[in-house]
Formats: C-alpha cells, sequence, structure tokens
C-alpha cells in the first residue's frame, strides 16, 4: 500500500515535468513598473518627419554593432540584433576552481544573442512631434549550449546613451515623455 | 518493481503522438480558441490599430520581432527568464469595425488559457480608448 502510495506520487511529480509549467499569470497583464519602463525607454523629438527618425536610428543601431533583421517604415519599426561573447572573467575563474576541486568542468557563459526594436510613432495634439521607443533584450548561453539568461535590458544608462547618441545624429533635442 | 512498471505505463502515453503531428494541430477547440484570442474595436483605421498593438506589446515587455502593414500583422517577444512569443492580426470587419486576433505560444506551448488573452485585451483597451468586444 505504501508503495502504491509512492509510486502515485513519483508518477505524480514526473507528469508536471513533463510539462504543464504553464504561462505566469501576469504575463500578459499591465506591470505597476510598466510606466517607468516606458519613460526610461522613451524619447520625443520635435519634428514631423518619421522617416528622418528611422534612418537615424538605423545607421545609429548599425555604428552599434547591430544587423537588421526586419523593419516596415509605414508602421515606424526596425528589428535587429547580434551575437557577441558572454565570457565574464569571474565565472571563468570560478569554473577553473571548481573543476580543480571536484574534477567536473562546470559550463561557463559564452555567447549572448542581443536584440533590440525601435518604434516611432507620431504624438501630440496634431502629430507634431514623434516618440521613439526602444527595448533591449538578450539570451545568454553556456558552452554546453543551453541558455543561461534569458531577459529584457533595464539599465537606464544603456538607454541614456543610445537617445544621447540619436539625438545627436538627428540635430534635434531628444526630450522625456 | 511495480513501481517501475506503473512510470513506464505512465510515460508511453506521452510518447505515442508523433511529434510531427504537431504542423497541424489545433489544440483546444478550434472555436473557442479562436474567440478568446479575438475582440473588436469600433474604429475603421487598421493601421492606427496595429501601431498601438505595437505600443501594447512594447507596454508588456516585448521587443518587437516583425510588422507588416499590408497585412496588419505584428509579432514580438518577451523574455523574462521564460521565452513568450506573441503575433497579433489586425484586420477589417465589415465597415465600421476591426477584428483584433492574438495568439501566443508560451515557450514550447500554444496557450490555451483565456486569463492571459484577457489580460493582453485589457491592456490594449486602454491605449486604444475603446472598448474590446467579445465576437463569436
Amino acid at each position: 500500500m505504501r508503495n502504491a502510495g509512492r509510486s502515485i506520487a513519483l508518477t505524480l511529480s514526473l507528469l508536471s515535468l513533463s510539462g504543464c509549467g504553464g504561462i505566469p499569470k501576469d504575463a500578459l497583464q499591465l506591470a505597476p513598473e510598466a510606466l517607468a519602463d516606458r519613460e526610461m525607454q522613451t524619447r520625443r523629438f520635435e519634428t514631423r518627419d518619421e522617416s528622418a527618425l528611422l534612418r537615424a536610428s538605423a545607421a545609429l543601431l548599425q555604428d552599434l554593432g547591430f544587423n537588421l533583421d526586419d523593419s516596415e517604415t509605414e508602421l515606424g519599426l526596425l528589428v535587429a540584433s547580434k551575437n557577441r561573447s558572454a565570457v565574464e572573467a569571474g565565472q571563468v575563474v570560478g569554473s577553473i576552481l571548481v573543476a580543480a576541486l571536484t574534477g567536473v568542468a562546470m559550463p561557463i557563459d559564452t555567447k549572448q544573442l542581443m536584440r533590440a526594436s525601435v518604434v516611432t510613432r507620431p504624438i501630440g495634439e496634431q502629430d507634431e512631434q514623434i516618440a521613439v521607443r526602444v527595448t533591449f533584450q538578450r539570451v545568454v548561453t553556456d558552452s554546453k549550449n543551453n541558455a543561461t539568461k534569458r531577459e529584457g535590458m533595464r539599465d537606464p544608462a544603456a538607454y541614456q546613451e543610445f537617445f544621447e547618441k540619436l539625438s545627436k545624429a538627428v540635430f534635434l533635442e531628444a526630450q522625456a515623455l | 518493481m511495480r513501481i517501475i512498471i506503473v512510470l513506464i505505463l505512465c510515460l508511453v502515453p506521452l510518447g505515442c503522438a508523433t511529434s510531427q503531428r504537431e504542423l497541424l494541430a489545433t489544440g483546444e477547440s478550434q472555436l473557442a480558441l479562436r474567440s478568446m484570442q479575438t475582440r473588436a474595436f469600433d474604429t475603421t483605421n487598421v493601421k492606427g490599430t496595429v501601431r498601438i498593438v505595437m505600443a501594447t506589446l512594447q507596454d508588456l515587455g516585448f521587443v518587437l520581432d516583425q510588422a507588416n502593414v499590408e497585412l496588419g500583422s505584428v509579432s514580438g517577444t518577451k523574455l523574462d527568464r521564460y521565452a513568450l512569443r506573441m503575433t497579433v492580426i489586425v484586420s477589417a470587419r465589415g465597415e465600421k469595425q476591426v477584428n483584433v486576433r492574438a495568439n501566443a505560444q508560451y515557450e514550447l506551448k500554444a496557450v490555451e488559457d483565456p486569463v492571459p488573452y484577457q489580460q493582453f485585451f485589457q491592456a490594449l483597451e486602454k491605449a486604444m480608448f475603446l472598448t474590446a468586444q467579445q465576437v463569436e
């Protein structure tokens, strides 16, 4: 009887492993920080020339080493990505130490795919301004090709720098929303 | 021994559907699924609606993958330890409305739970300043 109970418990835990970890409850819910994120990722420019801003954004993405994956100028969209090293010295040293102590090689982060999308949108009473919003995310994979990090990138400094460069390129001030 | 037999018996049914069958699999009742993924809005501006969908996806933490103005389509991916991919297609519905149809996949599975779609359309409603109307 105890055996049967154990086997049922085991079976249930196996079944749950085999795949019903469903979508998190808040995955498509507006997060409390959504507004702050929007402000961090958006600037407005005093111009009606949406395509000039898109062209400047595409050139800026190139400057930053991104390759363009897709674009739809009529909707104000640029999609770009780049593959880069994700090796971090600290992790390498840690892995070597663990290997020396245990004889087991710990996988280390090796590659990252960084993605960006830029969306422009006319705003204001008479569409007299253009809002530009950029968002970044990345997937980090380790030496065994497993994804170790999948995340949106939330460093305010990165967004700040992006818009400073865009502002210089279009000779227009990048204003907060 | 009994445990092993029970385990094997449990795993067998999981394995017998060939994975190729996933290509044209429709999962949940097609009609019910489409209904939870679709809303109508009182506007005729398809392009404007697509732009608002794009902004809404960005608000929800997505990075957009692609968009096509002629198809009225937008796809994006949200990475937050998990991967959630979503496609939204906006089309004219009669002469006075647009249809917004969304579908999502979470990791390796289609999202067939109505709640995430309700949440998406709630966010979209706010951005549209229009009510999302249930159809079908």
